[in-house]
């Protein structure tokens, strides 16, 4: 039984002279306001936010909460999201006085324990990655990609060379070249091999002394090794310019490969994804970059350093590399994301890197393999760490399409995958199951795909028909936008 | 082994449905040669019990405002939080779902962020609200683009020099590259000059950056600035900070283009800076080149009222390089921690924060500027957060008041420069905040030490 509370508005369940909070009065010698505030800064009256008891919040939003499909509660194979589980001990841990309190501007001396931590963090992603100089300072991989292009444009600017140009293939993820626009930069899209692979007699033809940065995201958004990346990467460093790697699908080759060790000279993590920090229903991430040796003065700052007195004594410090490119956000970085990242890699180690991505890679290639039998995987005979299927044989011959597969799925209790991305497979699926889903789940969530394709195409079209609601209207949400509610009805 | 559910049985039975004999064959798709030798060096793995020792051992090796007794500002306050923030935000249906493409398997989050853009327009007195950014200082460098490409302007930008002095470095760092002159005015006597500020503004300006109450904790003439703004057909973006409008008018009741601001007060953790909060709201006519994700309220095909992602077309996803924002990910959890937290506070609750924390600020003043040496820097009304100087380094009353357990500042050379403040000025200046957390007791106790 649904409780119909939980989706009427806060503005609606609102009445006059109910709070939640109350405080105690004030303990100093107190002065009216305007005393203190000159009349003119002074509101008549508070924001009219709507007036609750404790209660009604906690039902309305725990009642929300039920509203959604999560990790915890789902199978959520949803393509170059990650959505491996959290682990509770995380949640925990970071909640811990000396880390969740810890104030931006207080001494270093009274943080090391936490600096320790975030220095340890550091360290582990430069050696995942291959790449040497890290900046934890980005709060998201979009953030990470946006660094990242403002270190290289430095770079070139310091040497004199004034670069215009990013090249990116089609498959490249929405950030990249909105990433390289707001860097100001020219975006250059290739296209790709019959296989989706970078193609790089389309390569050679774009690369010349003006471009500055070919970003690429491997294994690419198909969930496939890029088998010429090094070839690709001799291309740009020929020309003089550097490779960019978009590392969101990190999960796949943690451990097995490094971006540095296959040309890369500058990465994003998307710590949200790879190293669980949870997604939070949109964020937040965090975006850390690693750099090869020549990039690291110009990193944006603060990041920590390490200094071991005579006598063994060890100090953490804040410091800001020399030429760097300055600040991207206000204080360190998403600091409590990165923490749920060393948790995890504290948790898992060398081996267990290792082993993450490799059953991630074994789960995609189960998944792919037992769902072969119905739909098509146009790219790849094995993938690594997700596939994405395509639903055009099965629009052509029942007409069902990816759209209808993925909301009939959520009838069926399955998250559904990423649906029409990436651009360059029609009709896309794409499935990340993750190395946290067991074999059991794997084999239901095909089953339910073997029997959405055989059901009516006419009743797919109606499909969710088991959640609180079906087919939102779209187009009635932009042609008329409603973006807040009506004000709090006072009585 | 950590959260993997492999059983020796089940991957030869997945294996051989694959066709492959072993795992490192579907390894060889990437080539011999790129691959890593061997283990990483990482550290050793460590079980919970392992983890949890290392990691609260760590952690008592810093100590932070649960312990001491807090009074640093500079954009990070300790402020009350709820309980019942931590408890809806720590659903594992809230934290553990993805950004809501799917409508009909994420209603929960899409109300909850329609109703946190509800509450932000409320609170701004703006029509729109996004639904959340990375934080305050990329808030204002959005907002910053945001006015170039409504005004078609490229020129410059004029921020008043009370603006966070890193915003500034985050604004500079984001449209330098551009040509675009980045033009910070001067403060006097803590607040913006405004003679100087007129001066920096022309029919290039794009917008002028206002925060209120400022860097300082002085609170501006925003409604001047906004004056100046539109005579020069330029935008005016107000950072403000949240918890203030308890008692201070809206942005938008003070001619605000665009608010923007640092989210931490409404119920977010001090987490030594991060994840916060970037909000951003406008007025209507703006709404088709705001920055970030957007819910709009619908129809299912039942007519049941709904929520969706809408007006995707600004967005990265869809646009690519002509995209309003490279923002995918943003700060969805920490909307979520605001929203219950303004749900809780109510207009009342609000109001009664802003008023504790201003009563206990002035006090506070009062107190420490009878400190022998210690006088206020500005003579502009405030709020919750001042500034002190001295003929002393900041440094000297920092010492004196650590010593004592009490945690001020920042001293104003741990920032940035700020326009019309000598590096000798900022040597001798620090910020004290004084939230509704602090008691009598606690700033009696400061001005003591601070006295001997
Ligand atoms: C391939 C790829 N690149 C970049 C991004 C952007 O990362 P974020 O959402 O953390 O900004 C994503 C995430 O959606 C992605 O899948």
């Amino acid at each position: 039984m649904r409780n119909t509370q939980a989706v009427q508005l806060l503005s609606e369940l609102s009445h006059t002279g109910r709070r939640a909070e109350t405080f105690p009065p004030a303990d100093v010698p107190t002065r009216s306001l305007n005393e203190m505030i000159p009349a003119d800064f002074l509101a008549a009256q508070p924001p009219q936010l709507p007036e609750l008891t404790e209660p009604d919040v906690v039902r309305h939003y725990v009642n929300l909460s039920t509203l959604n499909m999560s990790v915890d509660t789902h199978f959520y194979p949803l393509g170059s999201c990650t959505m491996k589980y959290n682990p509770k001990r995380h949640e925990r841990l970071a909640k811990l006085p000396g880390i969740i309190d810890v104030h931006p501007y207080q001494s270093p001396a009274n943080m090391q324990g936490l600096l320790a931590i975030l220095y340890e963090t550091q360290e582990m992603l430069a050696e995942i990655a291959g790449l040497p100089a890290v900046s934890m300072q980005p709060a998201a991989g979009a953030q990470g990609e946006l660094t990242a292009l403002l270190v290289a444009s430095a770079y070139f600017r310091d040497k004199g060379e004034h670069r215009t140009k990013v090249v990116f293939p089609a498959s490249a993820h929405g950030t990249n070249p909105a990433s390289a626009a707001i860097a100001g930069f020219d975006c250059i899209q290739l296209p790709a091999t019959a296989n989706g692979f970078i193609d790089l007699d389309a390569l050679r033809k774009a690369v010349d002394k003006n471009t500055a940065v070919f970003m690429v995201t491997n294994p690419n958004t198909l969930g496939l090794f890029e088998p010429d990346i090094a070839a690709a990467a001799q291309i740009l460093h020929d020309a003089g310019g550097l490779v960019y790697i978009d590392g969101a699908n990190m999960n796949a080759i943690m451990g097995i490969t490094r971006p540095g060790d296959f040309g890369g000279d500058m990465m994003h993590y998307n710590v949200h994804k790879t190293f669980t920090g949870p997604h939070g229903a949109g964020g937040p991430g965090s975006g850390p970059i690693g750099v090869r040796d020549f990039l690291k003065d110009y990193l944006p700052g603060p990041i920590i350093t390490k200094t071991t007195a005579a006598e063994g004594a060890v100090t953490y410090d804040l410091t800001t590399p020399v030429k760097s490119i300055g600040r991207v956000r206000t204080h360190f970085g998403n600091v409590g994301i990165l923490l749920r990242g060393y948790f995890y890699l504290r948790t898992l180690g060398a081996q267990g890197v290792r082993d993450a991505a490799e059953q991630a890679i074994l789960n995609a290639n189960y998944l792919k393999a037992i769902l072969a039998p119905v739909l098509n995987v146009p790219m790849g005979k094995y993938c690594l760490h997700e596939f994405v299927a395509s639903a055009s044989d099965v629009l052509k011959s029942r007409g069902i399409s990816a759209m209808e597969i993925a909301k009939r799925l959520l009838d069926f209790g399955f998250h559904a995958p990423t649906v029409y991305f990436p651009l360059v497979v029609p009709e896309a699926l794409m499935m990340e199951p993750t190395e946290t889903e067991s074999k059991e789940t794997l084999d239901a969530f095909a089953a339910a795909v073997q029997m959405i394709l055989e059901e009516d195409p006419e009743f797919l079209k109606l499909a969710p028909h088991t959640l609180p609601i079906s087919r939102p209207s779209d187009v009635q949400a932009a042609r008329q936008p409603v973006l807040k509610w009506t004000p709090c009805l006072r009585d | 082994m950590a959260y993997l559910f492999r059983t020796p049985q089940q991957q030869t039975e997945m294996l051989q449905t694959i066709g492959v004999p072993s795992i490192d064959e579907l390894l060889t798709q990437i080539p011999a040669g790129l691959q890593h030798c061997g283990l990483l060096n990482l550290p050793p793995a460590l079980t919970e019990i392992e983890l949890e020792q290392h990691v609260r051992k760590l952690a008592a090796d810093s100590v932070g405002a649960a312990t001491r007794t807090c009074f640093l500002g500079g954009g990070a306050y300790d402020h009350f939080i709820p309980s019942v923030v931590d408890e809806i935000t720590g659903r594992g249906e809230f934290y553990t779902a993805y950004t809501p493409y799917q409508a009909e398997a994420s209603q929960g989050s899409l109300q909850a962020f329609f109703e946190y853009q509800s509450l932000i327009c409320e609170l701004t007195g703006l029509d729109v609200s996004n639904a959340s950014l990375y934080e305050g200082g990329s808030a204002i460098s959005e907002a910053v683009t945001m006015a170039m490409r409504s005004t078609d302007r490229r020129g410059n930008v004029v921020l008043c020099g009370g603006v966070h002095p890193e915003a500034v470095q985050v604004v500079k760092t984001h449209v330098l590259h551009l040509d675009t002159d980045v033009r910070v005015a001067p403060l006097v006597n803590g607040v913006t000059d405004h003679a100087a500020l007129a001066k920096l503004v022309d029919d290039q300006t794009a917008a002028i950056v206002v925060q209120d109450p400022n860097v300082l904790g002085a609170l501006e003439d925003v409604a001047a600035v906004s004056a100046l703004a539109h005579q020069h057909g330029a935008l005016c973006i107000v950072a403000f900070d949240p918890l203030s409008l308890g008692v201070l008018k809206r942005p938008g009741d003070r001619g605000a283009d665009i608010a923007v601001a640092e989210g931490q007060s409404l119920g977010i953790p001090l987490q030594f800076g991060g994840p916060y909060l970037g909000v951003l709201a406008c007025r209507n006519e703006f709404v088709r080149k705001l920055p970030g994700r957007l819910i709009g309220q619908t129809v299912d095909r039942n007519g049941k009222r709904c929520f969706v992602l809408n007006l995707q077309a600004r967005e990265q996803h869809i646009r690519r390089e002509k995209a309003t924002s490279n923002i995918c990910t943003n700060q969805g959890l920490m909307a979520l921690r605001a929203t219950v937290y303004l749900a809780s506070m109510g207009p009342q609750g609000l109001r009664e924060v802003a008023e504790l924390c201003c009563q206990k600020a002035h006090y506070a003043a009062e107190k420490l500027t009878a400190v022998p040496g210690l006088k206020l820097l500005s003579t502009a009304p405030f709020l919750k957060e001042f500034a002190l100087t001295s003929d002393k380094p900041a440094a000297h009353w920092q010492a004196k008041a650590e010593a004592a357990g009490f945690d001020i500042g920042p001293c104003l050379n741990r920032l940035p420069a700020i326009a019309g403040m000598s590096a000798a000025d900022r040597d001798r200046a620090f910020l004290v905040a004084v939230t509704e957390c602090r008691t009598k007791d606690d700033i009696d106790r400061l001005a003591a030490a601070l006295s001997c």
